[in-house]
């Protein structure tokens, strides 16, 4: 070891005896490496930019002919459920990354740094956010390429934007506990399908909910966050989504509760998640 | 005292993985934990890298207590696992710059600091090449990087060279040294004898979750016997007729290892029993590979004091070691051997 290294050395060491971690410097950093990680991987980038072209196209082209909607363009009322249902399956590679990460080992190695505790689940759903995001963009592209087209103002088109968002960070938090209680890559696959696909299916993400028996409609109807963000996005971006059978054009009501989800959702998950994590062995 | 721990139990289900260990390491020192696979040792490293928590006893690592304040033990240690962790899509530099930041460095101490450590490790050339592309040592030696960013005052080593070739072995070793040579207190687990002769200044044997025996390499050896003569011939149908002509050379019981067609008997200090020894196997016309003095190695220390060798103890373990110190000739066995 030369001499500027070792200069170094104990100018880092003196650093790090005092440091504690916070979630602000922490977060991004781990944010950073999770980007990093899907960038050098192009499988992922399938899964988040080939997928959702293929659903909008299957959809539009192949049911859109045969589930006709009441006042509406099918188109119309497919891309704002369809890029909810890709948002809400995206969500299931948090738990899939954070199994990885606990079958590689580098979990150990970041516990037993004097970081946040919080920022390695942090970074893991913001990382996730974006990568969702870049979904969006594309299914947004190809939406509008297919003929679906935003007649409201920008500013509900981005309440809209934001109300996904916030959608597909609250799953990421349920993805993310999922990943700790799981542990393994494999059952963290099929654990996301379990949930994932009665929540989507059973809402109104691709079908009016009134044509389904009865308590499963309520579920659809009143219960569902899936369908609340659903016709929230669609009063918001094409002014108006199917109340039963009528069209509805009030946004305010499926907003609030698409809000009441995602604030309740990220406020027992996200603490949970965190709880979980400091209890790993 | 680096390390010091008292009375540390812990359980998983019905297996006691901890029994009470003890362990005080002064600071600068090497401690070499060596047990077979399941002796405990993980389980340790683990307690005192503030990973688990012990079901009964306390351990302080850098004079804090790691069950009261675990966040500031973090900022003191470095720890390689067993499997080395790093992030494999990321390339050894950013792996490096990225446990620097956590520790605390600031963007430009940190690729710095990981500039300087991966030229250290001669892992320069490879640092811009994803971690997923690197060899076995070079992980290793990565992983060791990574863990020395913040230059901590103790560093764990969990079995850091199980699983490698035998040439990366050495070359991890050197890298060890130079680590330890700089003042930095180590905990080093490994189930290779050898490993724990060459670079531990103190070896601490467990089984079983507890301690067996403690002491410098030389005490361990010294408490097992003295040296012993150990022939090796070169046509094991002449077993018999080796063991009959060293008979005549030695009043102890000779000890016959027909699966090496190595033979020995103990030496009690008297040199010219080596000559002696040449003489009868000469008289004999046994053709001899190899004739040594020999002093006990750790593997007869472990046999002596739980009755199976370590390497037998550690059965089932997915990665038998890749030079394994019995087998080995150039090995930290003490011989003194002459041509035969």
């Amino acid at each position: 070891m030369s001499a500027t290294s070792t200069t170094t050395g104990s100018a880092t060491a003196n650093v790090a005896r005092h440091h504690q971690g916070t979630l602000l410097r922490d977060t991004p950093i781990i944010a950073h490496r999770n980007l990093l990680r899907v960038v050098r991987q192009p499988q992922i980038a399938i899964f988040v930019v080939i997928q959702p072209i293929m659903f909008v196209l299957l959809f539009r082209y192949v049911f859109g002919n045969a589930i006709p909607i009441p006042g509406f363009d099918y188109v119309q009322y497919l891309m704002p459920g369809i890029i909810v249902q890709t948002l809400v399956f995206g969500s299931a590679v948090t738990a899939i990354g954070i199994t990885e990460d606990l079958k590689a080992g580098i979990i150990d190695r970041f516990r037993a740094l004097p970081m946040a505790s919080g920022a390695v689940m942090s970074g893991r759903v913001i990382a996730d956010m974006a990568i969702n995001t870049v979904s969006l963009v594309v299914m947004v592209a190809v939406g509008y390429a297919v003929g679906f087209r935003v007649t409201t103002s920008v500013w509900e088109a981005a309440l809209a934007v934001a109300l996904l968002a916030g959608l597909a960070m609250a799953f990421s938090w349920i993805s993310a506990v999922i990943g700790l209680a799981v542990k393994e890559p494999e059952a963290a696959q099929s654990a996301g399908f379990i949930w994932l696909f009665p929540l989507t299916f059973v809402s109104s993400v691709f079908v009016p909910t009134a044509g389904m028996p009865a308590p499963l409609r309520y579920f659809a109807e009143h219960v569902n966050p899936v369908t609340h963000v659903a016709n929230a996005a669609r009063a918001l971006t094409v002014d108006g989504y199917l109340c039963g059978t009528q069209v509805c054009t009030n946004p305010w009501p499926e907003v609030w509760w698409s809000l009441v989800w995602i604030v309740g959702i990220t406020a027992v998950f996200l603490p949970l998640s965190i709880r979980m994590w400091r209890n790993l062995t | 005292m680096a390390i010091e721990a008292t009375g540390l139990v812990k359980h998983f289900d019905e297996t006691t993985a901890l029994a009470g260990l003890d362990l005080h390491v002064p600071t600068g020192t090497v401690l070499g934990m060596l047990g077979p696979n399941g002796a405990g040792k993980t389980t340790a490293v683990r307690i005192l890298a503030t990973l688990l928590r012990p079901d009964a006893g306390s351990a302080r690592v850098a004079g804090i207590d790691v069950l009261d304040e675990p966040a500031r033990v973090r900022s003191r240690i470095g720890l390689t696992g067993q499997f080395a962790a790093v992030d494999e899509h990321l390339t050894g530099h950013e792996n490096v710059v990225m446990i620097g930041r956590l520790a605390g460095l600031d963007k430009s101490s940190a690729r710095e600091r990981a500039a300087d450590l991966l030229a250290r490790f001669e892992l320069a050339d490879a640092a811009d090449r994803p971690a997923r592309n690197y060899s076995g040592g070079m992980r290793r030696r990565l992983d060791l990087a990574a863990s020395l960013t913040t230059s901590p005052e103790v560093v764990f080593l969990d079995e850091p060279t199980t699983g490698l070739d035998p040439a990366s072995r050495l070359g991890l070793w050197d890298v060890i040294r130079e680590v330890v040579a700089h003042g930095t207190t180590v905990l080093l687990t490994t189930q290779y004898l050898e490993e724990a002769d060459v670079l531990a200044d103190e070896i601490l044997v467990i089984d079983h979750g507890r301690e067996i025996a403690r002491g410098t390499a030389n005490q361990l050896k010294a408490d097992v016997g003295g040296e012993t003569v150990t022939v090796e011939i070169v046509d094991d149908a002449r077993m018999d007729d080796a063991h009959a002509a060293l008979a005549t050379v030695t009043r102890d019981e000779v000890f016959v290892d027909r699966a090496r067609s190595r033979l020995s008997f103990p030496a009690h200090g008297d040199s010219s029993r080596l000559a002696a020894t040449v003489r009868a196997l000469d008289d004999a016309d046994i053709a001899v590979a190899d004739l040594a003095m020999r002093r006990p190695s750790l593997d007869d220390v472990f046999l002596s004091l739980t009755g199976r060798t370590a390497s037998d103890a550690a059965d089932g373990s997915d990665d038998p070691p890749g030079g394994d110190a019995r087998n080995d000739p150039n090995g930290a066995t003490d011989t003194e051997s002459i041509d035969a």
